[in-house]
């Protein structure tokens, strides 16, 4: 599971209203070499949140120096990108489980797969 | 990258090794792929640079498609373990790492669960036969949260029913190309060797 999909996830368990971020408990983690595509990169952005993306990453111990908001014109900023390209789509969890952040239901993940089905009384 | 070696790269895909007849799992030819693929890049540039998810992923042929074609990501959904295993496998000996995976049940998202988070939706969903009626529906439904712009594979026997459907989900539809899916007998109930089934390949929009 990569950070950029992570980014996306929210737990449904019925009742739950905040379920969002999800907390990441990893046993396994790691970082894949993907080509890095700057326009890609830059377009996702503003589409994430970049909260949830730090604090997942250092949850990961692998913020490095990520700063807590995306720096101005970060369009043209090589450096930039490319530290935010290695979080979101380099950096890999591959054994561990989501944590619903308001009912602290686990969501298991196994071989780099988060497993987000709900029981038939959790929906 | 042309299309004849697209194919011939997912030609080597590993497919399901027990599909399963109540998730209607058939996969999709190298061939009706390649084509697909080739066509969403080349005419409408959906997928290079692009975030890209494929509904019903089943073994990956579609996404490992698209991340061939330099999709900046791939996400594949899917309900069934055993079959998003084997995409797993695949991904990694062919050394692909621009994919990701989950697992989900696609026919009970919450409506806001992916909403306008992906460029593009790319899928060979479940026709509806069987026990399956309607679902062709709820993943166009899910489909059309997630991305402005989906393309998916829908029998032509059912085209009337998927433009009034298109049109409640307010998007444009427009039919690619008409395709014959060659489905060769994979469980037992089926009587012939082959079957020819006419499919629409189909793009839906929203502006």
């Amino acid at each position: 599971m990569k950070l950029l999909t992570h980014n996306m996830l929210t737990s449904h368990v019925k009742g739950v209203v905040n379920g969002y971020p999800l907390l990441i408990k990893a046993t396994e983690v790691k970082v894949n070499e993907v080509d890095f595509n700057p326009q890609f990169v830059s377009r996702m952005i503003p589409k994430l949140e970049w909260s949830a993306l730090v604090q997942a990453a250092d949850d990961l111990g692998q913020r490095e120096d990520l700063p807590g908001e995306p720096v101005p014109e970060y369009e043209n900023n090589e450096e930039f990108l490319k530290k935010v390209h290695r979080v979101l789509l380099e950096v890999e969890v591959i054994e561990g489980f989501l944590q619903c952040p308001e009912s602290g239901r686990e969501f298991p993940i196994s071989r780099g797969i988060p497993n987000m089905l709900l029981n038939d009384d959790e929906v | 990258m042309k299309p004849k070696v697209l194919e011939g790269y997912l030609q080597q895909v590993d497919s399901f090794k027990k599909p399963k007849i109540l998730l209607e799992q058939y996969p999709t030819s190298p061939h009706i792929a390649a084509c697909m693929l080739y066509t969403i890049q080349s005419t409408f540039d959906d997928i290079q640079g692009k975030l890209v998810a494929d509904l019903g992923c089943g073994c990956g042929v579609l996404s490992i498609g698209a991340a061939m074609l330099n999709a900046g990501l791939c996400v594949g959904f899917d309900i069934d373990n055993d079959a998003l295993d084997i995409f797993r496998s695949n991904a990694e000996e062919f050394e692909i790492p621009n994919v990701d995976l989950v697992q989900c049940d696609l026919c009970s998202l919450e409506e806001d669960a992916y909403a306008k988070k992906f460029d593009t939706v790319i899928m060979n969903p479940p026709f509806g036969t069987k026990h399956n009626q309607g679902i062709d529906m709820q993943f166009l439904s899910a489909a059309s949260t997630m991305a402005k712009t989906v393309y998916s594979l829908h029998k032509s026997s059912t085209r009337e029913h998927i433009q009034k459907k298109a049109r409640d989900l307010e998007m444009k539809m427009e039919v690619i190309a008409e395709l014959r899916y060659d489905l060769p007998a994979s469980y037992k109930f089926h009587k012939k060797k082959t079957v020819d089934i006419q499919v629409d390949f189909i793009r839906f929009s929203k502006a």
